[in-house]
């Protein structure tokens, strides 16, 4: 899922300073899961930024409102109605639900309440962990299903650098070597063997270097 | 959510005569055991606080909080069971991190953290329940009314 994590509410307060009719509007799928933008966050968060305004003697009249996928035109049509009473609105969803609002609604100010910030899991409560960058090649075959490329800092796809100690990182002490685990999972299924095989430069041509990416499939097309 | 009547916070509010109001949310098997007692012993304090009777400090959700602040009341305290004696394991522990962000969010609006604090002790700890709630008195009286809570002038002329 894409993971994000809340501005405080300083920020957020500042972000819609100059309104004083706005619409806080949720997303029910990756940020709800992450404990950043779902009913309750955008509740929490409502509560904070209402009574800030309230002590600088600005009172904001706020609707919440949470709807299933912020990154879908379908589900943000139910937004209209109340979009139209709003001065502006502030989006709890990643940085895509944020654009589609705002492509959605040409004539509203969108603002996002989040910081997204990676594709990763829930490793525990509370604590998340990136992935995957998301770079349009994916080569998780042939590494045992750990990605040098997101989870090296160094990305580097020929075995580990020289700078791992024991097991961990040597750009940070809390972070597992991705090498380490690499060799680990290839040993426990018996795919060693991989790590004879030169892994060419990797192709950089599908990730995001090259601009924003899309993607048409012509045989999902109506 | 907390059902305190408008008429009832308004009747606190700023001017002559201030009283701080408090909710004190007590979980079953201990907070509220401990000020049952105290009740049953006949100590005396401050009928500055309400008590709420939660099921573990754990179920307090965050909103609540937030809401009694938003209502105007003037402090809040959250009484669970000594760390390591919840019923539930861990409830209390949860409502400290919770309670915990709660004060930071409180600092940063302009309320300020200390009106908001965590308190633990066993269902025997009926002094300790009288302590707590008479220093928390003492702390919100000493920081005056909440800057949230509704005026008696705005009551008056209808605004919220």
């Amino acid at each position: 899922m894409i993971v994000a994590s809340p501005k405080s509410v300083t920020e957020l307060k500042n972000l819609i300073a100059q309104h004083s009719k706005v619409l806080f509007v949720g997303c029910g799928t990756c940020v709800t899961v992450c404990l950043a933008g779902g009913e309750r966050e955008v509740g929490i968060a409502s509560y904070a930024v209402r009574m800030a305004r309230r002590i600088e003697g600005k009172p904001l009249e706020l609707t919440q409102i949470t709807i299933e996928r912020q990154c879908e035109n379908e589900f943000i049509k139910d937004l209209a109605e109340p979009a139209a009473k709003a001065e502006a609105i502030v989006s709890f969803g990643c940085g895509a639900g944020v654009q589609a609002l705002a492509e959605r609604f040409p004539g509203k100010p969108v603002y996002p309440a989040l910081n997204t910030q990676f594709i990763g899991i829930l490793e525990e409560q509370g604590v998340w962990t990136e992935k995957c960058l998301g770079c349009g090649d994916c080569m998780l075959a042939q590494f045992g299903g750990i990605c040098p490329v997101t989870r090296c800092a160094k990305r580097l796809l020929n075995g580990p650098c020289g700078g791992s100690t024991e097991t961990q990182c040597e750009v940070d002490d809390g972070r597992p070597c991705a090498w380490q685990l690499i060799y680990n999972r290839l040993k426990g299924i018996d795919q060693l063997d991989r790590l004879d095989a030169i892994v060419p430069p990797k192709d950089w041509s599908t990730s995001w270097h090259g601009g924003a990416r899309k993607i048409v499939r012509e045989e999902h097309r109506v | 959510m907390i059902q305190l009547e408008k008429e009832e916070i308004a009747a606190t509010a700023p001017g002559e005569g201030w009283e701080p109001r408090i909710i004190a949310f007590c979980c079953n098997y201990c907070a509220y055991a401990a000020a049952d007692l105290a009740g049953s012993k006949r100590m005396q304090y401050s009928a500055n606080v309400r008590i709420v009777h939660t099921p573990c400090t754990g179920k307090i959700e965050m909103e609540h909080i937030l809401d009694a602040f938003e209502k105007g009341i003037d402090g809040v305290l959250v009484a669970g069971c000594l760390e390591g004696g919840c019923h539930f394991l861990e409830g209390n522990l949860r409502a400290r991190r919770r309670t915990g962000r709660i004060r930071e969010i409180l600092d940063e609006i302009g309320v300020g953290a200390e009106r908001l604090k965590m308190v633990n002790f066993s269902a025997a700890m009926a002094p300790t329940f009288v302590e707590r709630v008479e220093e928390i008195v003492a702390t919100v009286r000493a920081l005056g009314p909440s800057p949230l809570k509704p005026s008696r002038q705005k009551e008056s002329a209808g605004e919220p």
